[in-house]
């Protein structure tokens, strides 16, 4: 492997003066577009979750025409609309201390110390806001019998923060943030294009002007002309082949800006969630979570022996038959602090460890069991199907087993990305007017993510960032003629993107699109998973390019380049996920320490946790792309902490 | 298990479409029935052949995307759960199974088994949302509102936009999905200022879509996999009466 190429540092433009102030000040300097010229600016907007539908109704209230693209069939069907648990915010309505403050600590630590303050803080800061907003759009979140707002806690916080509506949160804010979009469907100012899939970022002298888009429908390749485009088209786990993430979800978007100029930040840091329901087959095609919640009453445990276990994946012993002093409930046993509670990443590789000492418990041995028996004896099967019901029955539905009767089995499964698009303080990428939103995006959550705070995280940059940042930018701009396509860039991208599906049409080869992706996310999932060494991930450096090779010589798309062809869409993506996955590999690689969700096996305390280097890796790793996938440029923006000490997180 | 697919094909929305039969080997309990279909297409273009289309995404029963008339019920045997959720263990060995998409006027076949479901979104932007602009809210707990109502609200609200209510009533009504995004703002006081003008308009577009009228068979309750109760359809006809009287324009 060639060395890696270090380019020029970067800044993420932070405003000066005390944390605090500073969102407030950066508000009181920057350019406005005077309300009657805002009319005259198209902005593009990619992705219609909640960053996407978020920002797209708030600038058409502004006054700008908004152009919003989703790839579903309706835009209330992105991927927002499957998060479970509820939303952070610092209201303090329980008057358990909670502040901006802490809630700004809590992230930046939760984080493992590689986030950008600046931004945490004003994360914090208008998490308040959100709760008002879409408490006034009629978002039904749960309540006391007084009529106000409940909370729960959610890992992570000592304090209760988290609101929530069922287990159907990120349903419900979706549809509140839909909701006001159509409204302004409904006035003119937003026109929806759904079935459409974006390609290409146009670049006009150095500023995006454009994208270019599939319509899944009809399979023409369409341009579209505007200000500035956002991107709010959610993250890469499907990478890895089987994840939490919508079948849909995918990298192709952000993956074509990259291409384009905008750096890449922290591809590494993926989350792998706890409790997931284990992969029961070859041809499984998506992973189900069930809530980060389970884990206050259920207990995890695996045999204490590898002969126990053996007997169990047998059938020959049934999980009941197995007595108390032959179960290790390990993370109580490790952890006796935390117990079951510690955070994500945590219970992720614990669990990944057993198992590889062959003490997994279902056929695959891929699976540990979160045991409800003692809650039940301790609360009574009614207070235990009060909390967690709708889940038990998820679980039912997909599993066929009763969990009130035998101990749930569960694994890890990737289910975010925190790394994404690197942006500075404004959303903006690398080129000028390419603003990134949402998961998308790569600044608040670090190393490691919270739960409860992505919801949060995507209607802030939608709501309450990009309505001010945006218009900065805009005010430095003179608007363009929204229909006019006739710049030579659209056509060439036009060309490019025909000559590119062509070409995979054309290779009529042996080996499905399904297949490539699944040994892709086969080799992600062994060598950059839940735990990476430098001996795997050169492997998957070596092996990922020759498997991009074999799949533009020999993947098979059926059917026709026109018209709906769901293997076309998807050999796109799995196109880009191949290129996207060697970028993690070295990013992965690059990352000599181990922090939140990137666990680096030669990098551990004694103990065997996480073990961070912040003199070498207290940076942001935003990668340019060189016009060869295996030789990007690595350009450092240094992360400075001048408001939280830095510390060993520890969960003992 | 050994399986008999009897699926609908239609290679464009112009084209006339009609039942193919695929025999299935192999297919286990634990595998979803999309997953089946998976297996099924990945041996269709093994051997050459055009696989078959079907809509979906989250996979977990909450985006709406999937819907499949499964031996002529909508979302397939298995009580409150969409099609993406139903197991291989609700069929056995030996089983024909026939697949249809959603048939209703309103919802027109793009490929195969995946309908245009676009009027839902047009009856959405007449009224289902509460008008306020970014940034104009108080205080979210100045507005205290009672837990039953909320709770009543949100029932309404888990609505997740399938089709199946439409695609399971004789009438292709979509008052099912309809009225629970008006029911859950008549739970709640936000909802007040703009009730009766949302109830008339969304209405008004469900008739234009091409939508047929409500009699009250009661299919789509049973066939809703979030269990939306057709009282919300009381509950509408209740609003709309109220505001057709109050603005002078009620038809009958």
């Amino acid at each position: 492997m060639s060395e890696i190429k270090i380019g020029d540092a970067i800044q993420g433009h932070i405003p000066d003066g005390e944390i605090a102030k500073k969102w407030d000040n950066y508000k009181a300097n920057i350019g406005v577009v005077n309300p009657a010229n805002k009319r005259k600016y198209t902005v593009l907007v990619i992705g219609t979750g909640l960053a996407g539908a978020s920002a797209a109704s708030s600038l058409a209230e502004l006054g700008y025409n908004v152009k919003a693209f989703c790839i579903q069939d309706s835009p209330r069907r992105a991927h927002s609309i499957a998060a479970q648990g509820g939303i952070n915010a610092a209201k303090n309505y329980q008057n358990d201390g909670d502040s901006t403050w802490r809630l700004f600590y809590d992230t930046v630590k939760g984080g493992d110390y590689r986030s950008r303050e600046a931004n945490v803080h004003r994360l914090a800061q208008v998490s308040v806001n959100i709760i008002d907003q879409c408490v006034a759009q009629g978002v039904p979140f749960a309540r006391d019998y007084g009529g106000l707002l409940a909370n729960r806690s959610f890992g992570g916080a000592l304090v209760s923060r988290t609101f929530y509506a069922r287990g159907q949160t990120g349903q419900q804010l979706l549809l509140g943030a839909y909701g006001a979009m159509m409204r302004q469907a409904e006035l003119g100012k937003v026109s929806i294009f759904t079935h459409r899939e974006m390609l290409d970022v146009i670049v006009v002298d150095g500023h995006a002007k454009g994208v270019t888009i599939r319509n899944l429908k009809t399979g023409e390749i369409e341009s579209y002309a505007g200000d500035a485009v956002l991107l709010c088209s959610g993250g890469y786990g499907n990478v890895y082949f089987l994840s939490t993430n919508a079948m849909n979800s995918n990298a192709t978007a952000a993956w074509r800006c990259h291409k384009k100029g905008a750096y890449f930040a922290n591809p590494c840091f993926t989350q792998i969630h706890p409790t997931c329901i284990p992969v029961s087959g070859e041809y499984q095609s998506k992973l189900t979570l069930m809530s980060e919640s389970l884990r206050n009453d259920g207990r995890v445990w695996v045999p204490k022996t590898k002969e126990t276990a053996e007997k169990l994946r047998k059938g020959e012993i049934r999980p009941r038959d197995i007595a108390e002093a032959d179960r290790d409930y390990y993370l109580e046993r490790r952890y006796p602090t935390f117990g079951n509670l510690v955070p994500r990443d945590v219970a992720s590789r614990n669990a990944k460890y057993v198992c590889d000492e062959g003490r997994g418990v279902n056929e695959s041995g891929l699976a540990v069991f979160l045991d409800f028996a003692d809650a039940i004896n301790r609360l009574g099967r009614d207070a235990v199907e009060d909390r967690y019901g709708n889940l038990f029955e998820m679980y039912e539905r997909i599993t066929g087993e009763n969990p009130y009767e035998t101990p749930m089995q569960i694994f890890p499964a990737v289910h975010y990305t925190m790394g994404g698009l690197w942006v500075d303080y404004d959303l903006q990428t690398t080129i000028p007017g390419l603003f990134a939103l949402g998961e998308a995006n790569f600044s608040d959550h670090g190393a490691n993510r919270l739960g409860a705070s992505a919801l949060m995280q995507g209607l802030a940059d939608g709501y309450f960032v990009v309505p001010y940042t945006l218009g900065d930018y805009l005010a430095k701009q003179k608007p363009v003629n929204a229909s006019d396509t006739s710049h030579p860039a659209f056509k060439t991208s036009v060309d490019e993107i025909k000559a590119q599906m062509e070409k995979l049409m054309a290779v009529n080869g042996d080996k499905t699109v399904l297949e490539f992706h699944r040994e892709l996310g086969l080799k992600m999932w062994d060598y950059v998973g839940m735990s990476r060494t430098a001996e795997g991930l050169q492997k998957a450096l070596a092996e990922i390019p020759k498997l991009r090779e074999e799949f533009w010589n020999n993947v098979r798309i059926p059917g026709e380049g026109d018209g709906w062809n769901k293997n076309l869409e998807m050999a796109m993506r799995v196109a880009d996920f191949l290129e996207l996955g060697e970028l993690m590999a070295l990013d992965a690689f690059n990352r000599n320490e181990s922090c939140g969700g990137h666990f680096r096996e030669e990098y551990q305390t004694p103990e065997g946790e996480a073990q961070r280097n912040d003199d070498e890796y207290s940076y942001v790793a935003a990668w340019e792309y060189s016009g060869n996938p295996s030789e990007p440029v690595l350009h450092k923006e240094a992360l400075q902490f001048d408001n939280v000490k830095l510390t060993q997180r520890s969960y003992k | 298990m050994n399986l008999t697919l009897k699926i609908w094909r239609q290679p464009s929305p112009q084209s006339k479409g009609s039942m193919e039969t695929y025999p299935i080997a192999g297919v286990t309990e634990h595998m979803s029935f999309l997953e089946m279909l998976d297996v099924l297409n990945e041996q269709l273009i093994k051997s050459g052949q055009v696989p078959v289309e079907f809509d979906y995404d989250c996979r977990e029963g909450i985006c709406g995307t999937c819907g499949l008339v499964i031996n002529g019920v909508a979302h397939g045997p298995k009580k409150l759960t969409a099609t993406c959720q139903l197991h291989m263990r609700e069929f056995k060995d030996g089983d024909t199974i026939t697949i249809e998409p959603w048939r209703a006027d309103a919802f027109p076949v793009i490929k195969d088994l995946v309908v245009d479901r676009s009027a839902f979104d047009r009856i959405v932007s007449k009224g289902g949302y509460i008008s306020i602009n970014t940034g104009n809210a108080r205080d979210a707990n100045e507005l205290p509102i009672g837990k039953e109502d909320a709770d009543q609200s949100f029932d309404a609200a888990t609505c997740i936009g399938c089709g199946a209510c439409v695609a399971s009533c004789p009438n292709a009504s979509a008052s099912l999905f309809t009225s629970a995004k008006i029911s859950q703002y008549t739970y709640l006081p936000q909802g007040n200022p703009e009730r009766e003008r949302r109830v008339l308009k969304m209405v008004q577009q469900m008739d234009e879509e091409g939508f047929g009228n409500c009699s009250n068979h009661g299919e789509c309750e049973a066939a809703c996999p979030k269990g939306i109760s057709i009282k919300n359809i009381a509950i509408m006809r209740r609003e709309y009466v109220k505001a057709a009287l109050k603005s002078g324009t009620l038809l009958v």
